[in-house]
């Protein structure tokens, strides 16, 4: 169970070796949290993260999920949900493709739109359903401010999570009054090593800040989550731009 | 996907109001639909909102039906929802609203036993028993609490110096277990230690046999003094009464966690006893007319929504002084109402909403005595970090109560609210914890919405009986509650 400012006491990632997950889950273990479960595809990394994780003291479990395999989620997810409660449900998996090599292979970019969409459309629906039968939970869902506005140089990634967003917002709204809290965060640019090399955007932020924006939105059962904060005004204000003048910005 | 998609799965209840004409209209989509039996639940700090389906039964029958066909995520009663966390909330499950079972079934105006109903408040009591000259055996800070509530959570009030707990005035209780059955429970056995206290996780007390206190009037003489820092208010706490030579009935002392210095544990103590009729004689005669009336005053429901914060340090600062410089250094026999001497935040219904959407904490801690030194400590770290702490009360226990699960312990007793919204107070409340641990005291468990489940063991040294009684006697963990779940207990 969640305690009074919000801090699960189990926790289920989805991309189990994503930076801002792990993040998370180290931030949480410090306060509460002591059941960690890592969903994703089994990897040397996927038992790395996890080995750091027990070194922490949570007793951390993996589990093998591939968000490309829509149709195993069902049983892959309720077998982890049948082992106990599940506070928190941290929908962190997504690539981010390479935007010039897959407007030239349009089955990678579909890749990208699987993974990051339909495979949380997925994934996200079989985890809501569990929760709202648990009567209480979490489901924090990573989305990006590039779903925001669509830009150039990253459209193939920016409307992947343009639908997850949109989809997290309606399942937010069909879970009211649930117990269910669907909370959606919408990171700028972070730095991390699956960042590396790319040109980096104002405003951009860490895996570790973007871990105390969850912690904070938890503890105010927020439903909407900017990291960093500065950014819900400086998109509020993008997103009206006229296109010819948003074209020529230099982001 | 509709909200009430739990529906089949986990439950078998009918809720109490099947069968109204609204059913025919009800919008599955519609999230404030009135008539749908799922509802959000909290504790009255208003933290941790859960789900689950709300059940009103009106009869020992329907109850017993209801807890017979709790679904896989069990059942747990719930009266007039003032515990402050998550002891009467049951995620998933059912939650049974017992206030529909109010009957008061006897009274001995002589002998001074009431037998009634577990949802019947305190408040009804009152009503019906101060007229006849008796009172309550003990109250806590508000009367809305229920008769099965008071025992679940085993409450405690200013007298428990003199009086002890709640539970140990019950003279005979009826639980329903887990197996349908109606038990008739007495004090001294296992069931009933395990049932005082055990937070509604041994059964649901369907009826209780109580006794009461007599009164000669409904109003109390009330000494009240300000004890300038904590040794002083210590010193006082543990005085006797010098009009009579005992310890005083009731004592409770306010204080402000804010000051600091030499000023730090400064309070506003209050010492009372029920007023011998005698006292009024200094009343007008029409006052001295109706010696037992009971009639409190209720102001306005504090409104929705109020924003966060409005308790912040500045706020409380200056609130606690005003308190604090506002009363009487040293006045005594003041005859103050039964109403407005033990339960003044009752005249504001709904005063938990002051603290906003994000809601409250409230951290009650016991420590021994000879443990001075550790409350000194809280109460210093506490003041160092400046939290906005507006209603802390320091109470002086007397010998521990029967219950496995009860709380309070001969020592010291401070009880603080906390805005849940506060940066660092999750943290802090954990360092308070391993403090009070240290100590060899204990948190309340009935207030209790946020403490580690590491250090339960230490701080309820019966918590392994309490676990096995419940494994024989509930194996299936048909009584289930939020709390239960987050401290496995």
């Amino acid at each position: 169970m969640k305690d009074a400012f919000g801090i699960p006491q189990s926790l289920l990632i989805l991309g189990g070796t994503s930076e801002i997950g792990l993040a998370t889950a180290r931030r949480l273990i410090a306060r509460r949290t002591r059941t960690v479960w890592l969903a994703g595809r089994p990897s040397p990394a996927l038992d790395t993260a996890a080995d750091r994780l027990r070194t922490l003291g949570a007793e951390v479990r993996t589990v093998p999920f591939d968000a490309l395999d829509p149709g195993s989620h069902a049983e892959v997810l309720g077998k982890v949900f049948t082992e106990g409660d599940i506070d928190m449900v941290l929908l962190a998996f997504g690539i981010l493709g390479d935007q010039a090599h897959d407007e030239a292979d349009p089955p990678a970019a579909v890749r990208v739109a699987q993974t990051n969409y339909t495979g949380a459309v997925s994934a996200g629906l079989v985890c809501a359903g569990a929760l709202q039968i648990q009567g209480h939970g979490s489901l924090v869902v990573l989305s990006s401010v590039a779903g925001e506005r669509a830009r150039r140089t990253d459209f193939i990634y920016g409307s992947s999570k343009a639908g997850l967003d949109a989809f997290a917002q309606g399942l937010g709204d069909a879970m009211l009054g649930t117990g269910v809290q669907v909370m959606i965060v919408r990171p700028g640019f972070v730095r991390s090593p699956r960042t590396a090399g790319r040109p980096e955007t104002p405003l951009a932020t860490t895996p570790e800040a973007v871990a105390a924006a969850i912690e904070l939105g938890l503890r105010r059962r927020s439903e909407t989550v900017w990291v960093p904060g500065a950014l819900r005004p400086v998109m509020s204000a993008l997103r009206h731009l006229p296109r010819p003048v948003f074209r020529r910005l230099p982001v | 996907m509709t909200k009430n998609g739990v529906q089949g799965d986990t439950v078998t209840l009918m809720p109490a109001d099947t069968g109204t004409a609204a059913d025919a209209v009800r919008d599955p989509y519609d999230p404030h639909d009135p008539y749908d039996p799922y509802v959000s639940l909290t504790g009255w700090g208003r933290t941790a909102p859960t789900t689950a389906l709300l059940v009103r039964p009106r009869s020992y029958e329907e109850t017993a039906e209801a807890v017979r066909g709790a679904g896989p995520r069990g059942s747990i009663a719930r009266g007039l929802g003032r515990a402050y966390g998550d002891a009467a909330q049951n995620a998933g499950g059912s939650v049974l609203d017992m206030t529909a079972l109010d009957r008061i079934h006897a009274i001995d105006a002589d002998g001074g036993v009431v037998a009634c109903d577990a949802g019947v408040s305190l408040h009804r009591l009152m009503e019906v028993l101060v007229p006849l000259g008796w009172f309550v055996p003990v109250t806590p800070g508000t009367r809305y609490v229920t008769v099965g509530g008071a025992i679940g959570g085993d409450i405690h009030g200013g007298n428990h110096q003199v009086s002890g707990s709640f539970a140990r005035h019950v003279l005979s209780l009826e639980l329903l277990t887990a197996d349908g059955e109606i038990r008739t429970v007495l004090p001294g056995t296992p069931l009933f230690d395990a049932t005082a206290g055990g937070l509604g996780l041994t059964g649901v007390v369907l009826s209780a046999t109580v006794r009461l206190h007599p009164v000669a009037t409904s109003l109390m003489t009330v000494d009240t003094e300000r004890a300038g820092d904590l040794d002083d208010l210590l010193a006082r706490l543990t005085a006797a009464n010098p009009a009579t030579g005992r310890p005083y009935r009731y004592a409770v002392a306010r204080i402000d966690l804010l000051a600091r210095g030499s000023a730090l544990g400064r309070s506003v103590l209050m010492r009372a006893e029920h007023a011998p009729l005698e006292a009024l004689e200094a009343l007008p005669a029409r006052a001295r007319r109706r010696p037992l009336a009971f009639r409190p005053a209720r102001l306005p429901a504090t409104p929705a929504h109020l924003p966060s914060g409005l308790l912040g340090r500045a706020a409380v600062g200056l609130l606690n002084g005003v308190w604090y410089r506002g009363a009487p250094r040293r006045r005594t026999g003041e005859l103050q109402r039964l109403s407005a001497f033990f339960h003044p935040l009752d005249g504001v219904p709904r005063w938990n909403r002051v603290y906003g959407r994000q809601g409250f904490v409230q951290y009650q801690f016991v420590v021994g005595d000879g443990q001075e030194e550790a409350l000194r400590r809280i109460v210093e770290r506490v003041a160092r970090r400046g939290f906005p702490s507006f209603l802390a009360v320091l109470k002086r226990f007397g010998e521990a109560d029967p219950g496995w699960l009860s709380f309070p312990a001969a020592g010291w007793a401070l009880a603080l609210d906390l805005p849940a919204g506060l940066t660092g107070a999750g943290s802090f409340l954990d360092e308070l914890d391993e403090d009070v641990a240290a100590a060899g005291g204990r948190v309340n468990l009935a207030k209790d919405a946020r403490l580690r489940p590491e250090l339960l063991a230490a701080m309820y040294p019966k918590l392994a009986e309490f676990r096995a009684l419940r494994a024989a006697l509930d194996p299936g963990a048909v009584f289930t509650s939020d709390l239960s779940r987050r401290l496995d207990l």
